[in-house]
């Protein structure tokens, strides 16, 4: 599908989607409390079939949080990237592991640097830092005396 | 650990292997649950080697970052320092002289042999075979000299720029790698002799770690461990970038989903980079080698993605600019952090031994997984 088409197929899925500027593929922004299920059809709906994650991240602003999907159809070869905001203060989204695989490992990555959690995570635990790790690496106002070198 | 312990069964053993074990070439460590010999689960345990190369490219220029990612997948350097330079020039919109694109494409390709001999003769020697790991670093000794003359090192390349290439290649260029192509092409057909038409090595290889195409897709599989599983996922195919538009080359793809699928894959995977730089290296355009560009380097607020095939799969590059001199946020799409995610899948119901030829036909780098 064309830019254009995806436009069209995801506004009949969700009014609400809002389209942002995109360089390259169409953005979407929606709300967090919409995401599972918008996922649940870009998965599954014929036509649009979205059935590769290939990147799932997070993006620290100064007053909110965007979580950032990329999407892409290995049967279409369409491509679309979904962000939803999230409230810096106890950040909190649906995970999608159940739909795509490789979100159970990227999700606990964004838990464990930023800080967000996924609702229904089978196993949300630190991955790359240690289990006592206090604090969000990534978030802009992390502070680390010790391990941080400021260039 | 200890409620990992509570939710196993009378009988269950679990065991660690790593963080310091030959087989998981580097520090991974995985918790494995057995009953008898059988696997029931295997949990990766990452970070020993987690540098937080993204908040470190925070407060990097946009020269400088790329140095880090060599450090990520450190036998894939050239590649990874290509995808971040295509990110971004997407920002700069500087067009990359001919040159530069013909060089890129040839050291990838080059790198692309090193990695998977490299990969070849670790995999042999897990699944209980000495002599191949020898016959590996010879050739890849070569390609080593080979870049070291023209980029100045032999593992963190540091080579590709935003704008093109940092040197010009070396005089004797064009001539090493002619020599090494010649050498090659006979090279191939003794490691079959060796190692592909083994009975033994078969035996390790053939029906173990199968995993089904929806599943390497839905785990984000990408490169060889896809490929192996029948994805078509090449970025150089689908997603052309630099002149890979231009050269004949073709996708290796496998239907078989197990560890000799993806050992199959890899070692064709060689003969078709080998095409590629057969079919560039006597045609290298003249000119410039790089595109003149600004001595501070700013990407307009934005955002910008670009994807490159490494050795090991799609890695991707995500920037998020605010128009400053260093980037808001950078974010790594390594390919080694999602194949390894579908170990479990891959060695639930297998034997132990197995395991280690699982992990031996992923090929992964820890450096590129904890980043």
């Amino acid at each position: 599908m064309t830019s254009e088409a995806l436009k069209t197929a995801i506004t009949a899925l969700l009014p609400e989607a809002a389209f942002e500027d995109g360089r390259e593929w169409l953005n979407v922004r929606i709300e967090a409390k919409d995401w599972k299920a918008f996922a649940e059809r870009l998965r599954y709906q014929p036509g649009l079939d979205f059935d590769y994650l290939f990147c799932l991240t997070c993006v620290d602003w100064p007053a909110h949080m965007d979580m950032v999907y990329h999407l892409t159809s290995t049967v279409h070869r369409h491509t679309v990237v979904v962000k939803a905001k999230l409230e810096r203060e106890d950040p909190a989204i649906d995970t999608v592991c159940d739909i795509w695989r490789t979100a159970e490992f990227h999700e606990r990555e964004v838990y464990d640097l930023f800080g967000v959690r996924f609702n229904d995570h089978p196993d949300l635990r630190r991955l790359l830092l240690t289990d006592d790790w206090k604090g969000w690496p990534l978030r802009k106002d992390y502070e680390d005396p010790v391990n941080m070198i400021k260039l | 650990m200890l409620e990992e312990i509570g939710k196993t069964e009378e009988g269950d053993l679990i065991i660690n292997i790593g963080p310091q074990h030959p087989s998981t070439h580097g520090v991974l460590h995985l918790v494995i649950t057995l009953n008898g010999e059988t696997v029931k689960k295997v949990e990766p345990h990452l970070g020993y080697i987690h540098r937080s190369i993204e908040k470190m490219s925070e407060s990097l220029s946009y020269r400088q970052f790329i140095y880090a990612t060599s450090r990520m997948d450190y036998l894939s350097s050239h590649i990874n320092n290509h995808g971040c330079a295509l990110c971004v020039e997407q920002g700069l919109e500087v067009e990359i002289p001919e040159r530069a694109q013909v060089i890129r494409v040839l050291m990838g390709e080059l790198t692309r042999i090193a990695s998977h001999v490299l990969w070849w003769g670790a995999l042999a020697m897990d699944v209980g075979a000495i002599t191949p790991f020898f016959h590996a670093f010879r050739e890849r000794e070569l390609l080593n000299d080979l870049m070291e003359e023209t980029c100045g090192a032999r593992l963190t390349m540091n080579y590709m720029v935003p704008g093109g290439v940092m040197f010009d290649l070396h005089p004797n260029f064009q001539r090493r790698v002619h020599e090494f192509i010649s050498m090659f092409k006979s090279k191939i057909g003794e490691y079959d002799e060796l190692v592909t038409n083994n009975a033994i090595f078969i035996n390790r290889m053939k029906g173990v770690g199968y995993i089904s195409r929806e599943d390497a897709i839905s785990y984000g599989c990408s490169g060889p461990v896809a490929r192996a599983s029948g994805v078509s996922c090449d970025i150089r195919k689908l997603y052309p970038y630099d002149i890979y538009g231009k050269v004949q080359l073709e996708e290796v793809l496998d239907d078989g989903g197990d560890c000799y699928a993806r050992y199959i894959v890899r070692m064709k995977e060689m003969q078709q980079s080998l095409s590629v730089i057969e079919q560039l290296i006597d045609n290298i355009p003249s000119g410039d080698h790089m595109a003149k560009t600004k001595a501070v380097l700013k990407l307009p607020k934005g955002e910008y993605y670009s994807r490159v095939e490494t050795a090991r799969g799609e890695f991707g590059v995500y920037i998020v600019s605010e128009g400053k001199m260093t980037p808001y946020r950078i974010k790594y799409r390594s390919p080694g952090f999602s194949n390894l995610s579908a170990i479990d899948h891959m060695a639930r119901g297998q034997k132990i031994g197995d395991l280690v030829a699982i992990m031996g036909s992923l090929d992964l780098v820890i450096p590129d997984i904890d980043r």
